[in-house]
């Protein structure tokens, strides 16, 4: 598979990679190695692994990282409640030592949680590991040791090696520098605000409704709004709500009526002093250099 | 007329030809290792490796590790594989390599070089010292060099080691205890049932021994903005060593450089070598001992850098003497930016240290509303005399 009819299959599913990501995910399956994808908010990086997923037929298993998380929520933990209650009936029964122990410590009492349930699938899943710059540096330390060996040791149960390699993505917002062993170890793509025709073509692919001519206002208008010094610039998510907004207010053309643009650009602007700056005259003049 | 640059017929095959183009990259900064060059080769038999374009963006996929590196690619890419068609002389590195360069230079500096020339103030630039450091692939022109000052000469390694143990006390003094989540502590304020009930399964299900939690302390992220313009070089000195002893004590900090532009040094800084560190951080500091524009420099570090790496558990450190050339709002309106994260604001004026002093500089009196704290700071037991105070940001 080229790089080429991969990014045909992800347009197919909805989603319009650039050349560079689709190149770089093409590597990632063929080389079996990580990839880390780095990048504003907004941009779509998550959801590149839930379309590659779908594109494979793979499923996807999500690890969200946040500070604090430690290895009992991203990797194992034994279901300690079920255990005690085994206890306790097998003291009843009259079973005791050894055989509970085996009881209490095998599969049946052990919670998979993401990375564990990645690597024992019976086919390869893709491994989404999301925000990784929130975990503590600690917690990538050992996420560096379970992307190169692909096994986990249970002290009560022993090794478990991988029945599949996951396709693992990464994917940060460069809230903190990752350390370099992990970048090491990761193919990486710095994923930037699509140019004005991929937009278009995501916009068409996700609203294949909105009509070429506004298609292409609302492209313009966005684009257009980035430039503008604004303190949360607006994805492509924002830009998808914005079109549907328009769509639901039933407009067909941007300059058409200010107070309208006006309401619908909540949609686009998260923050008091963005709104502020973007007063209905700013935007009906972005929008008359838009069309 | 193809760009691609030729490769004289002796060569070896395209593995010495990545391996050059590795090599090109690590001597322009980029840190890779065998493994990159084994897997760069990886990943050129899985693109159409003889069409251009694919090669390039495999390569950076592999070769690059963050944002800034990515921007840098397509030039070095150009560099050395669209040469204009001109032949390229050698494809192997040499034996001399600059990484060796690099390191001869930062022993010298910190053997008796750098200790026999430690006034505080360098002398005037054209003299031999300030070229002779060795890491000439990074610059683009002697010229420029001449105006550069050498920044190892102002700082002596004794002193960057007090700096360290200064910044880690200050690191230590900065916790926060807001966090919200409980962990696992020998003392804490709550039961941890779930540790309580794991432990009691040895004992057949009684609880016998107690565990606790706690809200942990996390530190604190210490933000270091520097200005190295003209009226600051009297104090460099110690700022710089406090710069390069905090990030040595501290891997989570994070530093820059302003005089009218604003650097990030964080990554130099990080260097193992104290003096090679600076050494490296003197080649990103052009200009220094200019003109200040803090403002701008204030106001870009709020629009850019802020939005990735300050939050509401960082701490702003400004050290900077408010002497601005720009106009006095603009300093107001960056802290202001600065303040919405959520984070500290600490202004160090080397000024504040003297007898009558009051903060009537326009750009410091823009500044004050929006401080937690403003203290002096001019030498390094006046900062380490800062640990009582950030204690109770």
């Amino acid at each position: 598979m080229t790089w080429t009819t991969l990014k045909s299959d992800l347009a197919g599913a909805g989603y319009v990679a650039s050349d560079d990501l689709a190149v770089a995910l093409q590597l990632a399956l063929s080389l079996g190695r990580p990839l880390l994808l780095e990048g504003a908010a907004g941009v779509g990086k998550t959801e590149v692994a839930r379309v590659l997923a779908a594109v494979q037929h793979a499923k996807l298993i999500r690890l969200q990282c946040y500070e604090g998380l430690d290895a009992s929520q991203a990797i194992y933990e034994w279901n300690y409640q079920r255990q005690l209650l085994s206890i306790r009936a097998a003291a009843e029964d009259g079973v005791t030592g050894k055989a509970v122990e085996d009881r209490i410590f095998s599969r049946a009492f052990l919670l998979e949680r993401p990375l564990l349930a990645a690597i024992t699938q019976d086919t390869p899943p893709v491994l989404l590991i999301d925000e990784v710059d929130r975990a503590d540096e600690e917690f990538e330390a050992y996420l560096l040791e379970i992307l190169s060996d692909f096994q986990i040791s249970i002290p009560e149960l022993g090794t478990i090696t991988a029945t599949s390699r996951p396709i693992v993505i990464l994917t940060s917002n460069g809230t903190r520098d990752l350390s370099d062993a992990l970048r090491r170890r990761c193919l990486y793509t710095y994923v930037d605000y699509p140019d004005r025709g991929t937009e278009l073509a995501i916009l068409q692919a996700r609203c294949p409704d909105v009509e070429a001519h506004l298609a292409d206002q609302i492209v313009g208008f966005v684009q257009k709004l980035r430039t503008e010094d604004l303190e949360k610039t607006p994805g492509i998510a924002e830009m998808l709500d914005f079109a549907a907004a328009l769509m639901g207010l039933g407009i067909a053309d941007l300059t058409d009526d200010p107070s309208v643009l006006q309401a619908a650009l909540t949609t686009l602007l998260k923050t008091q002093s963005d709104q502020a700056q973007i007063t209905p005259e700013v935007a009906g003049r972005i929008a008359g250099r838009a069309a | 007329m193809s760009r691609v640059t030729k490769f004289a017929a002796r060569d070896p095959g395209p593995a010495a030809r990545v391996v050059g183009f590795i090599a090109h990259l690590r001597a322009n900064g980029l840190r890779l290792g065998v493994a990159e060059a084994e897997l760069a080769m990886a990943a050129l038999a899985h693109v159409d490796a003889a069409r251009p374009e694919d090669s390039r963006r495999a390569l950076r996929a592999v070769c690059t590790g963050c944002k800034e590196e990515a921007a840098r690619f397509d030039t070095l890419f150009d560099s050395y594989w669209m040469d204009m068609g001109r032949v390229r002389q050698k494809v192997m590195p040499t034996l001399k390599s600059p990484a060796k360069d690099h390191v001869h230079a930062s022993r010298d500096a910190k053997g008796q070089d750098a200790a026999a020339s430690g006034s505080a103030i360098t002398p005037d630039a054209g003299d031999g010292d300030a070229d002779s450091d060795g890491t000439g692939k990074l610059i683009a022109t002697t010229q420029r060099n001449l105006n550069r000052r050498d920044l190892r000469d102002l700082v002596r390694p004794e002193e960057v080691a007090e700096a360290e143990d200064i910044a880690r006390r200050i690191g230590a003094a900065l916790r926060d205890q807001r966090s919200r989540r409980r962990i696992a502590a020998r003392r804490g304020d709550r039961l941890h049932f779930r540790k309580t009930i794991r432990a009691s399964l040895a004992t057949g299900g009684e609880p016998i021994r107690l565990w606790h939690k706690k809200r942990p302390d996390r530190t604190r992220k210490i933000v270091a903005l520097c200005d190295v313009s003209g009226s600051m070089s009297v104090y460099a000195q110690v700022f710089l060593a406090f710069l390069a002893g905090l990030m040595r004590a501290d891997t989570a900090a994070d530093a820059y450089l302003f005089h009218t532009r604003l650097v990030r040094i964080t990554e130099a800084l990080r260097d193992k070598d104290a003096m090679r560190a600076i050494g490296r951080m003197s080649l990103m500091a052009d200009g220094f001992g200019g003109g200040s524009k803090i403002g701008p420099s204030l106001m870009r570090f709020a629009d850019t850098y802020a939005k990735r790496f300050v939050d509401g558990r960082s701490v702003v450190l400004i050290l900077s003497d408010g002497y601005d050339t720009e106009a006095p709002q603009m300093i107001g309106a960056a802290l202001a930016k600065l303040r919405k994260r959520g984070c500290k604001v600490v202004w160090l004026n080397p000024l504040k240290g003297w007898a009558d002093y009051a903060p009537v500089a326009c750009g410091m009196a823009a500044a004050l509303p929006y401080l937690d704290a403003f203290k002096a700071a001019n030498t390094l037991q006046d900062l380490a005399a800062l640990e009582k105070d950030l204690v109770r940001l």
